[in-house]
């Protein structure tokens, strides 16, 4: 079957910085995006878990979107801008997709 | 003093109290007892609704007056200035960096309302009647000391832009919405209203807030588990100091406002609780290089447990004897 390049970006960001990523997101771009809960983990700040958190400020999630290659520089740029000075990781992969077009 | 240790005799002793300190001690002695993200997400809803819908029946019932005007101001005047005191006590007890410092301090200027709710809980079981719309009081104290802990590190040198969509987050957090709009479906509706939903948010009150002090209790000891080793003998002593520095200040403003024994009383537990919810939400956003460790163990795990179990009882007894109720 004919598969098409395309780039997966995946950013785990706090819960409260959420809209603030994807407003962002869209802004540069982007139209399709998944968000994920995050468990729980562990990190430079020690332990931590999902679980009895009775703030937002205490949860994390996974924000993913496969984007064209050419999107990927405005992406990453907008995604610094929110992630800069928060805790966040943002990793950048290559993916196979099946419909270039949807991207 | 005798008034004093009498009710808070009668308040370590009551389901509510104790269900909080099960859930303290299950959660220090690794228990896996868990109250599911869903349920307690659904209790807290149930309870704000009951007690703005209650606060709003009462407020349908005895009418409003000036006091209403006058003690939503003075709500928000304390709520502003309260973060500047416990910055300074901070300054002098604690050895926190600026950061730091004017974050906790916005969450002491902020209010618990599962504290208000828990206090309502005992005025009502000691048969003290409070003014309906310290709910309404509530909700304003919510959100001007996050803007004292921003305009603190403003003048510290560090001038950061306001993110334009943390105000409206602030004042549109769900909490909020839920108890203001229930207070006002509780004022247009009045005692008639009252009486097709009493069943249910009458009766069962006192059981989900015990089950929801439960998850309270287990969520307060895991973060005194996992961030006692952050605070430092200072800071812990902040934690206890500051609530009855704020409760005198509410004490004062009652007294001036001339409110009832149970406003008086409801007017020093907001001032002497600190928010756990709506304010480290804002402040990770606002100030997201702050310690979350520091200002959430402090609020939750010294601060609200301190207020539930001996703050209450003695502000409901001071209030009492000051205003002759």
């Amino acid at each position: 079957m004919q598969t098409h390049k395309a780039k997966r970006v995946a950013i785990i960001i706090e819960q409260v910085m959420q809209t603030r990523l994807t407003d962002a997101m869209s802004k540069a771009g982007v139209t399709g995006w998944s968000v994920l809960p995050v468990l729980g983990g562990s990190g430079k700040s020690g332990e931590w878990s999902r679980e009895g958190q009775v703030t937002r400020a205490g949860g994390m999630v996974q924000v993913i979107c496969v984007v064209r290659a050419d999107l990927m520089d405005p992406l990453l740029d907008a995604a610094f801008s929110v992630v800069e000075r928060h805790i966040g990781i943002v990793t950048v992969g290559d993916v196979e997709v099946l419909r270039a077009e949807r991207f | 003093m005798d008034q004093i240790l009498s009710l808070a005799a009668t308040n370590l002793l009551s389901p509510i109290i104790l269900s909080f300190a099960l859930g303290v001690a299950a959660s220090l002695a690794r228990s896996d007892l868990n109250i599911p993200e869903a349920v307690a997400k659904g209790m807290s809803i149930y309870l704000l609704f009951a007690i703005g819908f209650k606060g709003g029946v009462s407020v349908a019932d005895h009418g409003i007056d000036g006091t209403l005007a006058a003690s939503l101001l003075a709500g928000i005047v304390l709520s502003a200035v309260l973060p500047l005191i416990a910055f300074a006590l901070l300054q002098v007890m604690g050895n926190l960096s600026r950061l730091d410092a004017a974050a906790v301090a916005a969450h002491y200027g902020s209010i618990s309302i599962v504290t208000f709710v828990a206090a309502t809980s005992v005025l009502s079981s000691s048969g003290i009647a409070s003014e309906g719309y310290m709910v309404a009081v509530a909700a304003a104290m919510e959100a001007p000391a996050i803007l004292s802990a921003l305009w603190l590190i403003s003048r510290g040198g560090d001038s950061r832009r306001m993110d334009p969509d943390l105000m409206r987050e602030i004042m549109l957090n769900g909490s909020i919405v839920l108890l203001v709009g229930s207070f006002a479906i509780g004022w247009i509706t009045g005692a008639e209203g009252l009486s097709k939903i009493e069943a249910f948010i009458v009766s069962p009150f006192q059981g989900v807030l015990c089950l929801f002090l439960l998850d309270m209790g287990l969520v307060a000891g895991r973060g005194l588990r996992g961030g006692s080793s952050v605070l430092k003998p200072g800071v812990l002593a902040f934690g206890m100091v500051m609530p009855v520095v704020g409760a005198s200040m509410g004490l004062a403003t009652g007294l001036l406002l001339g409110l009832s024994t149970g406003g008086v009383a409801l007017f020093m537990v907001l001032s002497a609780s600190a928010s756990y919810i709506a304010v480290p939400a804002a402040m990770r956003v606002a100030l997201p290089e702050a310690n979350p460790s520091i200002y959430l163990t402090l609020s939750l795990g010294v601060t609200f447990p301190f207020n539930l179990t001996l703050g209450i009882p003695i502000y409901v007894s001071i209030a009492s004897a000051l205003t002759g109720g």
